[in-house]
C-alpha cells in the first residue's frame, strides 16, 4: 500500500513540475493576476458599489482562469506522455494504470491549488484594501449621522466584503477546477488528441452550467417528447452542475453560506471527482497503448 | 462488455448522491429568464451561461454609468433593466436604477427646453413612474431588505409628494432587520404631513410614543411636528408634552 502511494506521489510530483514548466501555465496565471489587479481600477468607473464590482470581477477572473487552466493543462497530460513515449517506459515498470492516472490527476490538483492560492491572496488583498477605502468614505459621508445609522452603514460595507464568504467562493472556484480536471482526464482517456479534448470540454463546460435547468425540466416539468426527455435525463445523469459552484451570485444576493451548504458542496465536488476519475480509469484500463 | 458493466456500476453508485446533493444546492437560485438573450446579446448571453452572470451584470452597470454621464437616458434605462434582470438580488442595482430614473432623468426632462411645457411634465412623470417600477420590482424580488422600502419611501416623499405611501414604506422598512434607526421616526413625520384627521391622529400617537422613549428620540423635527399636531388636534394643555 505504502509502495503504491510512493509511486502515485512520485508521478504527481513529476507531473506538477512538468506542467509548471509549461508556458501556458505562466501566461494564464499572469493574465489572471492582471485581471484580479485590474478589477480594482475597473471598479472605479462604476461610480457606486465599487467594492461589489471589485469582488465580482476578481472572483470571476479567478473562476475563469482556474477552469481554463484545469482544462488546458489536463488535456495535454496523456497526449504529451504518448507523444514523448514516456507513458510506455512508466507503465513498463511496476506501476498500474490506476496509479499512473491518479498520480497525474494529483499533480494537476497540486498545480491548481498553488495557482488558486496565488490568485486568492491577491484577490483578498485587493478586496481588503477596497473595503478599507469604503469604510473611510462611509465614515466621512456619515460624520453627521447618529452612531446607530453609522453602524448600520458600516455593517453594509463589512457584509459586502465579508472575508469568510469570499474564502468560500474561492474554495468553490478551486473545487470547480478540480472537477473540470477530473472530467478532462475522463474525456482524454478515450480521446485521440488534445484538440478534441479541449473542444469537447468547452461544450461540456457550457452544458454543465445549464445542467440545473435540464434537471429541473426532467424532474418537475412535463416534457411530451420521449426523445427530449431522454436527452434531459442524459444531461442530468452525466454532466456536473457547475452553476452550483458559482458562489459569486449568492455573495451578490447577500445570502448566508451555511456550513451545511458548504459541506454539501464539498460532498458534491467529491462525488463528481470520484465518479469521473473512476470512469477515466475504466476507459484507460481498456485502452490499447 | 466489461467496460459497460463497470460504467453502469459507477453510475448506479454515484447518480443518486449526485441528484440528491444537486437538488439541495439549487434551491433558491434565481432562474434566468429566456428573454434575457434578446436583451443582452448573444456574446454576453454565452458568458452568462458560462457562469459569469455577476460579471456581465457589473459590466452592464458600468455601461449604465457611462450612459448617465452622456445623459443618454434611453441607453441608461436599457442597461439598468438588463443589469437588474441578471442580478435581481442586488439591492444597489434597484436602488441606483430608481434614483437615475426618478431623479436624474426626470429632472433633466423637466428642464429640457427643447420641449413644450406639457411634454416636459409628461416625460418627467413617466421617468418617476419608471423609478417607482424599479423599486417595486426590487421589493418583489427582495421582500426582506429594508433598503428598498426606504428608497421607495424617499421616492414617494420627495418625487410624488405622497406622504401616506412614504409613511407606509418607512414603517415597513422599520419592521425589518438591518433597517436604519430613523425609519420609524421618518414614518411618523410623513404621517404628520398628511392632511386628513385620521392620519394626523396616528402620527400624533406615534410621535408621542417616540418622544416618551427618551432623550435620543427628542430631535428638533420631532419636537416641532409634535408641537404642531398638539395644536392642530387641540390636545388638552395638561396632556401636551411640548409647552
Amino acid at each position: 500500500m505504502s509502495a503504491a502511494l510512493t509511486r502515485i506521489f512520485a508521478i504527481a510530483r513529476i507531473t506538477f513540475i512538468e506542467m509548471a514548466r509549461l508556458r501556458v501555465f505562466y501566461v494564464l496565471v499572469l493574465f489572471a493576476l492582471a485581471l484580479v489587479l485590474g478589477s480594482s481600477f475597473l471598479a472605479r468607473i462604476s461610480f457606486q458599489q465599487e467594492l461589489q464590482v471589485t469582488e465580482d470581477i476578481a472572483l470571476g477572473a479567478v473562476n475563469f482562469f482556474l477552469s481554463l487552466l484545469a482544462i488546458l493543462i489536463t488535456a495535454q497530460l496523456l497526449p504529451r506522455d504518448m507523444e514523448d513515449r514516456v507513458i510506455y517506459s512508466v507503465l513498463a515498470k511496476p506501476v498500474t494504470r490506476f496509479e499512473y492516472m491518479l498520480g497525474k490527476f494529483l499533480g494537476v490538483v497540486a498545480l491548481l491549488s498553488v495557482s488558486a492560492i496565488a490568485m486568492s491572496l491577491l484577490c483578498v488583498a485587493i478586496i481588503h484594501l477596497r473595503e478599507q477605502t469604503a469604510i473611510r468614505e462611509t465614515m466621512a459621508q456619515m460624520a453627521q449621522s447618529t452612531p446607530a445609522d453609522r453602524a448600520a452603514a458600516l455593517r453594509g460595507v463589512y457584509e459586502a466584503g465579508a472575508m469568510n464568504r469570499l474564502s468560500a467562493a474561492l474554495a468553490a472556484a478551486l473545487a470547480k477546477g478540480i472537477i473540470l480536471a477530473a472530467l478532462t482526464l475522463c474525456v482524454s482517456s478515450f480521446a485521440t488528441s488534445s484538440v478534441f479534448t479541449i473542444s469537447a470540454m468547452a461544450m461540456i463546460y457550457l452544458v454543465g452550467n445549464l445542467e440545473s435547468v435540464a434537471r429541473d425540466y426532467w424532474l418537475h416539468q412535463q416534457v411530451p417528447s420521449v426523445l427530449a426527455r431522454a436527452f434531459l435525463a442524459v444531461v442530468t445523469f452525466v454532466f456536473p452542475d457547475l452553476q452550483a459552484f458559482n458562489l459569486t451570485d449568492q455573495l451578490f444576493a447577500g445570502a448566508v453560506l451555511s456550513s451545511d451548504l458548504l459541506l454539501r458542496l464539498a460532498g458534491l465536488a467529491a462525488v463528481y471527482t470520484a465518479s469521473y476519475l473512476l470512469i477515466a480509469m475504466a476507459f484507460f484500463s481498456q485502452r490499447e497503448l | 462488455m466489461k467496460l459497460i458493466l463497470v460504467l453502469a456500476l459507477i453510475m448506479a453508485i454515484f447518480i443518486p448522491a449526485k441528484l440528491e446533493l444537486e437538488s439541495y444546492l439549487s434551491r433558491g437560485d434565481a432562474p434566468l429568464k429566456l428573454g434575457v438573450r434578446e436583451r443582452i446579446g448573444q456574446s454576453a448571453y454565452v458568458a452568462v451561461l458560462g457562469g459569469f452572470r455577476s460579471v456581465i451584470a457589473d459590466l452592464l452597470f458600468i455601461d449604465a454609468s457611462a450612459a448617465w454621464e452622456r445623459t443618454d437616458w434611453t441607453q441608461l434605462l436599457l442597461r439598468l433593466r438588463q443589469a437588474t434582470e441578471l442580478q435581481p438580488h442586488s439591492i444597489m442595482f434597484w436602488d441606483v436604477a430608481a434614483w437615475h430614473m426618478a431623479w436624474n432623468a426626470s429632472i433633466a426632462a423637466e428642464r429640457d427646453e427643447t420641449r413644450a411645457p406639457s411634454a416636459r411634465l409628461r416625460a418627467s412623470r413617466e421617468y418617476i413612474q419608471l423609478g417607482r417600477d424599479f423599486l417595486e420590482r426590487g421589493v418583489a424580488h427582495n421582500p426582506d431588505q429594508p433598503q428598498l422600502y426606504e428608497a421607495l419611501a424617499r421616492l414617494y416623499r420627495d418625487r410624488l409628494h405622497d406622504h401616506a405611501r412614504a409613511a407606509e414604506n418607512f414603517y415597513k422598512a422599520s419592521q425589518l432587520p438591518g433597517h436604519m434607526a430613523y425609519d420609524e421616526r421618518f414614518s411618523a413625520y410623513e404621517l404628520s404631513w398628511c392632511k386628513d384627521h385620521e392620519h394626523e391622529r396616528e402620527a400624533y400617537e406615534r410621535l408621542r410614543a417616540l418622544y416618551l422613549r427618551g432623550e435620543n428620540e427628542r430631535l428638533p423635527t420631532l419636537i416641532s411636528r409634535l408641537k404642531f399636531l398638539e395644536q392642530k388636534l387641540n390636545i388638552r394643555p395638561a396632556e401636551r408634552l411640548i409647552r
